[in-house]
C-alpha cells in the first residue's frame, strides 16, 4: 500500500499566521510615555543616586550616580528600540525571545527609577533593598499562582487561591503559636490549603457545581471561619496567635555575591522551598509522565479517559496539591513575616496570584516571572513612598490588575487557557 | 452520547401550564432543598458556636462525671445565639414599644436593599451567560459618582436625589461597560476582568479620597462629606427607622427586571445569547450588543446598590462603602436562582443575617463573622442539591436541575 | 484473539440502548456492525471499551470472561478503539498523543522518554506506510492524518481487537478507500476488526461478517454478498426506497448570484473560500458536495453574513446582500438550517415555543413595541408542532430534550415560517434516522417546488444524489466544478479530492 497521497489538509501545513502588531504597539506606546514623562520630565542637570550594596554586605559595591535626564532618555530609547525590534519580527511572522520583555522591563523601570530619584540628594534608590523586597513580596504570589497553574492545568478553575492563602496563614499562626515553633506552622499551612482545595475538588468533580461559584463562595467561607476563630479562640487565648518568624538562612558562599547574594541567597526557608517548588513543577509538568497526563486531562479529558487515565481522580489530586501549595504560600503572611494572624490579612493577594498565573500563561516559570513583576511593583510603591515621589501609590497598586486586564484582552500577546478548564467531566 | 439521545424521546416531564409555573417553582423539591440548606447551615454554624464557647468547653472538661452540664451549656449557648439572631433580624419581643419591636425587621430590609439591587444585576448576568464578579467595583464607582453629586451639587429637593441616583446608575453602568466591551471585542474573560476592575476601582476611590474635593473639611482621613439631605432617600417609616425609599425602589426594579427578562424582546435576546450565543447569532441577534448591554445593566443595578449605601444607609463615601456587598450579592443571586423574586427573598434572608450581627455581638458575645460562615455554607449547599438530599435523605427528583449560572 | 459479547444489556433510565446483544468476532476477520444513527452501536462499543458499565451480559476474550472497569483495562486486554470523534489532545505532538497513558519513562521522577515514543510512531507508521511525523502537533494535521494517529495509538498498545467507530464520516471517497485497504491489511496481519458504520458500500467492501442492529437489538446477520437493498431494509426495518420521490425541477430566474466570494479567516489568515462563483435559480436545488472542511461551512455562513467576506458579492433577487448583518439577510428572505443544529440551530434550554420564534421574536405578530405576546407565541408553536409532526410532549418541553430528528424539525419549521427566497441547509439530515431523513427531504423538495432557490450542503453522496438538480463540488475553498445530478460516484469522488471535472471524468 502506498503512502497517502491524497491527503486533504483542512488547514495547510504552514498556515501563515497573521501579523500581530498589538505587542509592538503596546511596547512602543509605553516606551514613548516613558520618554516624555521620565526622560524629558526629569529635571535637566539633576542627578539620581543608586545604592547597590548595603553596609552589612560582604562585598562593598560602590553606589553610582547618573545624570537623571540623560539616563532616563537613553533607557526609554532602549525601550523604543525593543518595540521596533518586536515590530520588525512581527512583520516577519516571528516571535521575539523572552529576553525582549525582560530587557524592556528593566529599561523602563530604570527610567522610572531615575526619574523618581532625580534631584533628591537626601535620598537614593536602594537597588538591593528594592530587589530583596520585590522577591519577598512576590513569595505568596508565586505560591498562589503555582496553585492556580496546578489546578487549571488539570481543568479545575481555582478562584479560591485567596481562601487557600488565608487558611494557610491562619493555621500556620495557630499551630506555630501552639507548638511555639514557626517551622511547625510551615508544616500546618499546606494542610489548611489542601483542605480548602479538597472542598473545591469535591464540589467541582462530584457535584459539578460551577467552579467559579465554588471558588468565590469558598473565599467567603474561609474569611468567615478564620475571622470567627480569630475573634473567639485567638482573642481569648493570645498565646495561640503570636508573631513568630523564620530566621534568615544565608547560604555560605552564594550569599556573598554582590547584589544577587543578599537578594537570592540570604532568605528564610520558605523562599528556598519556593525555588525548589518552581523548578520541580516546571520540569514535572512539562517533562514527566505525571505532567503529560495532567495536561491531557485539562485539555481533553475524554481522550485521557479513553487511554485509561482517571480524569476526576487526577483533578482531585491536583486541586488538593494546588491547595497545599497555596496554603504553604499563606504561611508567608504570618510565620514567615513575623506577624500574628489578622482578619482578612491576605487582602486580595490571591486574586493577584490568579492574575500572575494568567500572565505567566499557566506555567510555573511564567508564574514566577509575573509574580516577581507584581512583587516589584509592590516594592516600588513602598520605595517611592519613602523617597516621597509624586506618583500616587494607588496607581502603582493598580498595575498588577491593569496589566492583567491588558493581558486577557490580548493587548500583550495571546494566552490560551487549558481547553477543558471549568467543564465538569461527566461520563 | 448521540446514540441514545437520538433514539429516544428523552424521559419526559409533566409540564404544567404557565399559570402554575410560579407555584411549581415554589413548591418543587428544589425549594425544599433551599430550606434544608438554610437549616443545615444554621446547624453547622451552631456547632462552631458551641465549639468556641468557654462555658461549653468548661463543662465538657468534666463531661464524663456530669454529662448533663455539657448539654445544658450547649443548649444555653445555642439558645442565646439563635434568639439573638431572631431579635436582631426579625422581631424584638422584649421591646417596650411597637416601633422597637418591629425595628429589627425594618433594619433587615434596609440591609437587604443594596443586596437586592446588586443581586438583580448579577442574576441578569448569570442568565445571560456572563459571570460578573465585579459588582463590588461597579457599586463603588456608582457610589462615588452619586455621592459626589450628593455632597457637592446644590439642587432642589427631589431633583437632587434623582440626579444623584442617576449618577450612581451611570457610574456603575460605566464600570460594567468596560468588561462588557472587552469581552465582546477581544474575548477577554469577564471573570478575570471584573475581579481586576474591583481592585482598580478600590484604588481609584482611595486616590480620589486624597483630594480636597472628596475629603471632609478639616479632615485628612479618606472620608467624604455627608451627602446633602436633598440627595438622600427619604425614610419611609418615619425618622426612627432607617428604612428608606431605596427599598421600595429596589422592589420596583425587581419587577422591572422580571418584565425585562420574561416579557420583553430584549430579555428574550439576552436569555438566548446567554444560553447559546452561536444559535442567537445565527438567528440574527446582535451578540456583541447583548454582551455589552448585560454588563451595562448589571453595572447600573450595582451602581444603584451603591446609591442605597451613600444616599440611604451610610450617607458618606469611604473606601469601605462597598464592604463585601459585591460578593454577598453573588451569593444572593445564586441563592435566588437568578430570578427576581428569589433574589428579593434571598437578599432579605442575608440582610437579616447581617442585621443580626450587632445583636449577636452584644447579646451572645459572638463575632459577626459567623454570619459570613453561615452565608457561604448556605450557598455551597444550594449549589449541590445532591449533597443536601443525602444529608437529609430526601428523595432525588427525576431530573436534577443544574445550578443557576 | 477471539472476542465475544454475550447478552449485553445497557439501559439509560427507562431507555434500553442495548438489549441482550450478542456478537462474536474471530481474529483475522472484519466484523461489521451495521445500524442506523441511534441504533445503539456506539453504546455497545463503549460498553466493550469499558467506558460504560453494562447492566447485564458478559464479555469474553478467547472464551475467558473479562470485566473492564475502564478503558485502561480494555486496552490492557488488547482492545483498541478509534473513536468517531478523535480522542487526541490537540496541543500535543503525535508522539505525546501516542504515548499518553502508557508512557515510556526514565528515572525515579518518571520523566518522559520521548525518543522511545518517536521510534514507536516511526516503526508503526513505516509498517503500514502512514507517513506520520512523530513531532507534528496534532492540531496542525488533516483529519485523515489524525485518524492515522488514532490507529497508531491503538496499534502501539498491541491491540488485537480494533474497533473503528464510523471511521469514514470525515473522509473523502479516496481516503475511505485507503482506510478500507488499511483495514484489510490489519485483518491479514491477524487483527480482529470491528467496523461500526451505517454505510452499506463500505460494509460490502470489507466485511467478513455483518451484524445488523436496530433499536438496540440484533435483528439479523448477513453475508457481505447481500444486496444493499436487503441490508437497508434489515437496518431500517421496512422496505426503503433508496431515492426520494422528486419531480423534475422547474427552475425560474437566477435568484442567488454569487461572484468571486472570498473568505479569509481572521485569526489565521487562511483563505477558506477562494473566489467562489455560482448561481442558483428559483425552484432549483443546488447540492454542494465535498469532504467536510473544504469551505462549505464558510460558504453558507458567508452568504448569511455570519463570517465577513474579504471580497466578492452575493446578490439575492437582484439585491446585494454582502456586507449586511445576519438580521438583514434573514429579512431579505434567506432561510438557514445550520450544519450543527445543537450549537447554531436551537437553544437547548429554551422551550419548543421559544425556539420556534428564535429569529422571529421581535417581529409582528409575536411582539409589539418590545413586548412579547405569549399567547401568539404559543398559538404559533402549537401550529408548527402539528404541521411538522414534531414528536414532543408539548410546546413547553425543552427542545434540548428532543431527539435529533425532532430538533431538526423544529429548526426547519421555524425557518419555513417566513416567506423565503433562498433556503440554505447544511448537512440537513446528519445524525437523523431514516424516517426523519425522508421527512426533511420531502419538505426541502416542497420548498423547491414553491419556487424557492435551495442550497443543500452535504458530505453524504447519497443525500446529494437524492436532492440535487445540479451538483457543485468544493475542494480547498474552491468550486472545482458544477455537474449534472447523474454524474457518477467515481467522478464526484475524484472531484472531491481536487480533480477538475475533465480530469475526473
Amino acid at each position: 500500500m502506498s503512502a497517502s497521497t491524497l491527503d486533504a489538509p483542512a488547514t495547510p501545513e504552514t498556515a501563515p499566521r497573521s501579523k500581530d502588531w498589538r505587542a509592538s504597539i503596546a511596547l512602543g506606546v509605553i516606551a514613548l510615555i516613558s520618554l516624555v514623562v521620565f526622560g524629558f520630565g526629569s529635571a535637566s542637570g539633576a542627578d539620581t543616586t543608586f545604592v547597590v550594596a548595603r553596609s552589612t554586605d560582604f562585598f562593598e559595591v560602590p553606589g553610582f550616580t547618573l545624570p537623571s535626564q540623560l539616563a532616563a532618555i537613553l533607557l526609554s530609547v532602549v525601550g523604543l528600540a525593543l518595540a521596533g525590534y518586536t515590530a520588525f519580527q512581527a512583520n516577519q511572522f516571528r516571535k521575539v525571545g523572552i529576553w525582549v520583555p525582560v530587557v524592556y522591563g528593566i529599561a523602563i523601570m530604570g527610567a522610572l527609577l531615575t526619574w523618581a530619584g532625580a534631584g533628591r540628594d537626601a535620598t537614593s534608590i536602594q537597588l538591593t533593598g528594592l530587589l530583596t523586597s520585590s522577591l519577598f513580596l512576590a513569595v505568596p504570589l508565586v505560591f498562589g499562582s503555582l496553585a492556580g497553574t496546578l489546578c487549571e492545568r488539570s481543568g479545575i478553575i481555582n478562584i479560591a487561591i485567596e481562601g487557600q492563602l488565608l487558611a494557610g496563614a491562619f493555621l500556620a499562626a495557630l499551630v506555630g503559636s501552639a507548638v511555639g515553633n514557626a517551622y511547625a506552622g510551615l508544616i500546618a499551612a499546606p494542610i489548611a490549603g489542601a483542605l480548602v482545595g479538597l472542598l473545591l475538588a469535591i464540589f467541582a468533580t462530584k457535584y459539578w457545581v460551577n467552579q467559579i461559584v465554588v471558588g468565590v463562595v469558598l473565599n467567603v467561607l474561609v474569611v468567615g471561619l478564620t475571622s470567627f476563630f480569630f475573634s473567639t479562640v485567638m482573642s481569648d487565648n493570645p498565646d495561640l496567635n503570636r508573631p513568630l518568624g523564620l530566621a534568615s538562612l544565608p547560604i555560605p558562599g552564594l550569599s556573598g555575591i554582590p547584589v544577587i547574594g543578599p537578594v537570592l541567597f540570604n532568605q528564610n526557608l520558605l523562599v528556598y522551598i519556593l525555588y525548589v517548588v518552581v523548578i520541580v513543577l516546571q520540569i514535572m509538568l512539562f517533562r514527566s509522565r505525571w505532567g503529560l497526563r495532567v495536561r491531557a486531562v485539562g485539555e481533553h479529558p475524554k481522550a485521557a479517559d479513553t487511554v485509561g487515565i482517571k480524569v476526576n481522580r487526577t483533578r482531585v489530586r491536583n486541586t488538593v496539591l494546588g491547595g497545599a501549595v497555596a496554603g504553604l504560600g499563606g504561611a508567608f503572611f504570618t510565620v514567615a513575616s513575623g506577624l500574628a494572624f489578622g482578619k482578612e490579612m491576605t487582602a486580595g493577594k490571591g486574586y493577584i496570584a490568579l492574575a500572575a498565573m494568567i500572565l505567566g500563561r499557566w506555567s510555573p516559570k511564567g508564574a514566577l516571572a509575573a509574580a516577581l513583576l507584581f512583587g516589584f511593583a509592590d516594592a516600588l510603591r513602598v520605595q517611592l513612598g519613602i523617597i516621597g515621589s509624586s506618583i500616587p501609590s494607588q496607581f502603582l497598586a493598580m498595575t498588577p490588575y491593569l496589566a492583567t486586564i491588558f493581558a486577557v484582552a490580548g493587548l500583550v500577546g495571546h494566552s490560551r487557557p487549558p481547553a477543558a478548564e471549568g467543564i465538569p467531566y461527566k461520563k | 452520547m448521540s446514540d441514545q439521545t437520538t433514539a429516544t424521546e428523552a424521559p419526559q416531564q409533566e409540564r404544567p401550564g404557565r399559570a402554575s409555573t410560579v407555584l411549581r417553582e415554589i413548591l418543587s423539591s428544589s425549594t425544599l432543598v433551599v430550606v434544608m440548606a438554610v437549616v443545615a447551615s444554621l446547624l453547622i454554624g451552631g456547632v462552631l458556636i458551641v465549639l468556641v464557647d468557654e462555658g461549653v468547653q468548661e463543662a465538657a472538661g468534666y463531661f464524663f462525671s456530669r454529662p448533663g452540664d455539657t448539654f445544658t451549656a450547649i443548649f444555653d449557648e445555642l439558645g442565646a445565639a439563635y434568639s439573638a439572631m431572631f431579635t436582631g433580624a426579625v422581631l424584638n419581643l422584649d421591646a417596650d414599644t411597637f416601633a422597637q419591636t418591629i425595628r429589627p425587621f425594618t433594619q433587615t430590609l434596609t440591609m437587604a436593599t443594596p443586596l437586592i439591587f446588586a443581586g438583580l444585576g448579577l442574576g441578569i448576568g448569570f442568565r445571560a451567560g456572563m459571570f460578573n464578579i465585579g459588582a463590588q467595583g461597579q457599586l463603588l464607582i456608582g457610589a462615588t459618582v452619586g455621592a459626589y453629586i450628593g455632597f457637592t451639587w446644590d439642587l432642589p429637593w427631589g431633583l437632587h436625589l434623582l440626579v444623584a441616583i442617576l449618577g450612581c446608575l451611570v457610574g456603575g453602568a460605566f464600570w460594567g461597560f468596560i468588561p462588557g466591551i472587552l469581552k465582546a471585542r477581544t474575548g477577554a474573560h469577564e471573570v478575570i476582568v471584573t475581579i481586576m476592575l474591583n481592585y482598580v476601582a478600590l484604588n481609584l476611590v482611595a486616590w480620589l479620597l486624597t483630594f480636597d474635593a472628596f475629603q471632609r473639611e478639616g479632615s485628612n482621613n479618606p472620608i467624604s462629606p455627608i451627602v446633602a439631605e436633598t440627595a438622600q432617600y427619604p425614610k419611609i417609616l418615619g425618622s426612627q427607622f432607617n428604612l428608606h425609599l431605596g427599598f421600595l425602589f429596589a422592589l420596583a426594579c425587581a419587577f422591572g427586571v422580571w418584565w425585562l427578562m420574561e416579557r420583553s424582546t430584549l430579555g428574550f435576546e439576552l436569555r438566548a445569547v446567554g444560553a447559546n450565543a452561536n444559535a442567537a447569532r445565527t438567528a440574527g441577534m446582535n451578540v456583541t450588543r447583548a454582551t455589552v448591554l448585560v454588563m451595562v445593566i448589571a453595572g447600573a443595578l450595582a451602581g444603584l446598590a451603591g446609591s442605597a449605601q451613600v444616599l440611604g444607609t451610610e450617607k458618606v463615601l469611604t473606601t469601605a462603602t462597598a464592604g463585601s456587598l459585591g460578593f454577598d450579592a453573588i451569593t444572593v443571586a445564586l441563592l435566588g436562582r437568578s430570578r427576581p423574586l428569589g433574589t428579593v427573598l434571598a437578599a432579605i434572608l442575608f440582610g437579616g443575617l447581617r442585621a443580626s450581627g450587632p445583636t449577636l455581638q452584644v447579646q451572645a458575645g459572638l463575632p459577626v463573622d459567623i454570619v459570613f460562615v453561615i452565608q457561604a455554607l448556605i450557598v455551597l449547599f444550594i449549589a449541590a442539591p445532591p449533597l443536601v438530599r443525602s444529608m437529609f435523605r430526601l428523595p432525588a427528583p427525576a431530573i436534577e436541575k443544574e445550578v443557576a449560572a | 484473539m477471539k472476542l465475544e459479547l454475550r447478552e449485553i444489556t445497557k439501559r439509560f433510565g427507562d431507555f434500553t440502548a442495548n438489549d441482550a446483544i450478542s456478537i462474536v468476532v474471530e481474529s483475522g476477520t472484519v466484523h461489521a456492525l451495521l445500524g442506523e444513527n441511534g441504533a445503539g452501536k456506539s453504546t455497545l462499543m463503549n460498553v466493550l471499551f469499558g467506558l460504560y458499565d453494562p447492566d447485564g451480559g458478559e464479555i469474553l476474550l478467547d472464551d475467558q470472561p473479562v470485566e473492564f472497569t475502564g478503558p485502561g483495562d480494555a486496552m490492557a486486554a488488547g482492545i483498541g478503539m478509534v473513536h468517531q470523534h478523535f480522542m487526541l489532545v490537540h496541543p500535543f505532538t503525535v508522539a505525546e498523543n501516542v504515548m499518553l497513558g502508557h508512557e515510556d519513562v526514565v528515572g525515579p521522577a518518571k520523566l518522559l522518554d520521548l525518543e522511545a515514543a518517536r521510534a514507536r510512531v516511526r516503526e508503526i507508521s513505516h509498517r503500514f506506510g502512514f507517513n506520520v511525523d512523530p513531532d507534528a502537533v496534532v492540531e496542525d494535521l488533516s483529519v485523515g492524518a489524525q485518524q492515522r494517529v488514532e490507529i497508531i495509538k491503538a496499534l502501539s498498545r498491541d491491540a488485537e481487537v480494533l474497533i473503528l467507530d464510523e471511521p469514514t464520516a470525515v473522509l473523502t471517497p479516496q481516503e475511505t478507500d485507503e482506510l478500507l485497504s488499511i483495514v484489510k491489511d490489519l485483518r491479514d496481519s491477524g487483527t480482529a476488526v470491528v467496523l461500526i458504520t451505517h454505510k452499506l458500500r463500505e460494509v460490502k467492501a470489507v466485511a467478513d461478517t455483518i451484524t445488523v442492529i436496530r433499536r438496540g437489538k440484533v435483528v439479523g446477520t448477513a453475508e457481505p454478498t447481500a444486496s444493499q437493498e436487503e441490508l437497508a431494509s434489515l437496518m431500517v426495518g421496512r422496505d426503503v426506497s433508496m431515492t426520494v420521490d422528486k419531480g423534475p425541477a422547474d427552475p425560474g430566474e437566477a435568484m442567488l448570484v454569487v461572484e468571486d466570494l472570498t473568505v479569509v479567516d481572521d485569526a489565521t489568515q487562511v483563505t477558506q473560500l477562494d473566489r467562489v462563483s455560482f448561481d442558483v435559480r428559483g425552484g432549483e436545488i443546488l447540492a454542494i458536495a465535498g469532504v467536510q472542511g473544504n469551505g462549505q461551512t464558510e460558504l453558507a455562513e458567508a452568504i448569511l453574513g455570519v463570517v465577513p467576506t474579504a471580497a466578492g458579492t452575493v446578490r439575492l433577487d437582484g439585491e446585494t446582500v454582502t456586507g449586511r448583518s445576519i438580521r438583514q439577510a434573514l429579512d431579505a428572505g434567506i432561510g438557514f438550517v445550520p450544519e450543527d443544529r445543537t450549537t447554531d440551530g436551537i437553544v437547548a434550554e429554551f422551550t419548543n415555543a421559544n425556539n420556534l420564534i428564535l429569529d422571529l421574536y421581535d417581529r409582528a405578530p409575536f411582539s409589539k413595541a418590545g413586548a412579547i405576546s405569549p399567547s401568539v407565541v404559543r398559538e404559533n408553536a402549537q401550529k408548527q408542532v402539528e404541521r411538522f409532526d414534531v414528536r414532543t410532549t408539548g410546546i413547553d418541553a425543552l427542545t434540548g430534550s428532543l431527539s435529533g430528528g425532532n430538533q431538526q424539525k423544529v429548526v426547519l419549521a421555524r425557518e419555513l415560517t417566513r416567506e423565503l427566497k433562498l433556503l440554505i441547509a447544511s448537512q440537513p439530515t446528519r445524525g437523523l434516522d431514516v424516517g426523519s431523513i425522508e421527512f426533511v427531504h420531502k419538505r426541502i423538495i416542497e420548498e423547491r417546488d414553491k419556487g424557492v432557490a435551495c442550497i443543500i450542503i452535504s458530505s453524504e453522496l447519497d443525500e446529494v444524489y437524492a436532492l440535487a438538480d445540479r451538483i457543485a463540488v468544493m475542494y480547498h475553498g474552491r468550486i472545482v466544478g458544477i455537474v449534472p445530478p447523474d454524474t457518477d460516484r467515481d467522478t464526484l469522488g475524484l472531484m472531491m479530492a481536487g480533480a477538475h471535472e475533465e480530469e475526473a471524468a
